[in-house]
């Protein structure tokens, strides 16, 4: 109930808030909304629990899984060279597919076409684990989407989801992270949306999650139907967050509250 | 999976503090909640975190079901010589893992 008064509140005001673009000069990751522990336990590899996760993927990359008995690393090697930056380039166009695809659609797309092993769910704890390796070679660099003429339209149709309200509450992206970033919704500060550490722990998950996971529970808090994973209308909003967020730093696998 | 994280300073100076940090990955589930379909999702936690240092019991604790998931233990003991410190973690469902760190001492 609580939640729901300080929703309609927010409603009020964002009626009256003209959402215009957060200026470069504006910009802040979740990283510096979050409190002094909770950058602390981030920063700490002893303390990040998603290091878990990596730990877990830096094992499967090695693992020779499918048909094929191929590992990732039979292909790309060390992914500390290999992957370096990758994860802050998705999501990217794939040619096969016409369209861009997340950084956990690529590791499945591997999967299946060159490990023959069958596709792992969206969000499995494998998906996660080599999710958060993959991302986290890419810790302390520039976010870099590449936007071409095979990716505009998927950019501007990420932007439209972005921008229009949707759900029951009526509500769009930019009116709580555009327009009111900073303030509180409920206990919580509302961050700007660039999603510079996913895959990331969250305190409320118990979990790490990726950005699609995010992305269906804030549909859901504006009582939306959520995107099924995987879905293109994600991807694309993906990209435009990814696109909107250029230029800042990865800080992945992070921790939020 | 490689299922705990441990940070132990691997040298350290006789007599000297040293924190001992410990993140081991376990779901906790508390028993206390229910699927949609109403059944009691039956509990599954850690109930024991054990250290030794060369056999000796150094620390100890008792994990309950308010603890979050994948526990993050931190402690600190005196350095008094060289060898193996180990690390058990027991809980429900027959969980049990055991880990070791070395030490050495000047």
């Amino acid at each position: 109930m609580r939640r729901l008064c300080a929703v309609l509140g927010l409603l009020a005001v964002a009626a009256s808030a003209v959402a215009a673009e957060i200026a470069p000069s504006e910009r802040r990751s979740g990283y510096e909304l979050m409190g002094r522990e909770l950058r602390a336990m981030q920063d700490d590899d002893a303390a990040n629990p998603a290091m878990l996760w990596v730990l877990e993927g830096a094992t499967l990359w090695k693992r020779a899984t499918g048909a094929a008995g191929r590992a990732c690393a039979d292909c790309h090697g060390e992914a500390t060279a290999s992957m370096k930056g990758v994860a802050a380039h998705y999501p990217a166009f794939d040619a096969a597919t016409k369209r861009p695809v997340s950084l956990e659609q690529r590791i499945n797309i591997c999967r299946v076409d060159r490990q023959e092993a069958p596709a792992l769910a969206y969000d499995s704890r494998e998906l996660l684990a080599l999710g958060a390796y993959v991302a986290r070679q890419s810790r302390g660099l520039p976010i870099a989407v590449t936007i071409d003429d095979r990716m505009q339209p998927f950019l501007e149709a990420g932007r439209a989801i972005y921008e229009r309200r949707q759900g029951q509450l009526n509500l769009a992206c930019s009116q709580c992270h555009d327009a009111n970033w900073g303030r509180q919704l409920a206990g919580n500060v509302i961050p700007q949306a660039h999603p510079t550490g996913y895959p990331l722990y969250r305190l409320e998950w118990q979990s790490l999650g990726s950005l699609q996971r995010r992305l269906r529970g804030c549909l859901v808090g504006i009582r939306a139907e959520p995107y099924d994973y995987g879905a293109p209308e994600l991807v694309d909003l993906e990209l435009y967050l990814m696109w909107r967020a250029r230029g800042m730093t990865m800080d992945a696998p992070a921790v939020r509250p | 999976m490689a299922s705990a994280l441990i940070n132990v300073p691997p040298r350290a100076k006789r007599g000297e503090i040293i924190e001992i940090k410990t993140l081991i990955s376990h779901v906790m589930e508390t028993g206390f909640r229910h699927t949609q379909l109403g059944a009691v999702i039956p509990r599954n936690i850690i109930r024991r975190f054990v250290c030794t240092y060369n056999g000796t019991e150094v620390f100890r604790a008792d994990l309950y079901p308010a603890i979050s998931a994948n526990p993050f233990i931190v402690f600190s003991t005196v350095a008094t010589e060289s060898g193996t410190l180990s690390f058990q973690w027991t809980g429900d469902n027959g969980f049990a893992v055991t880990e070791s760190a070395k030490i050495t001492v000047e």
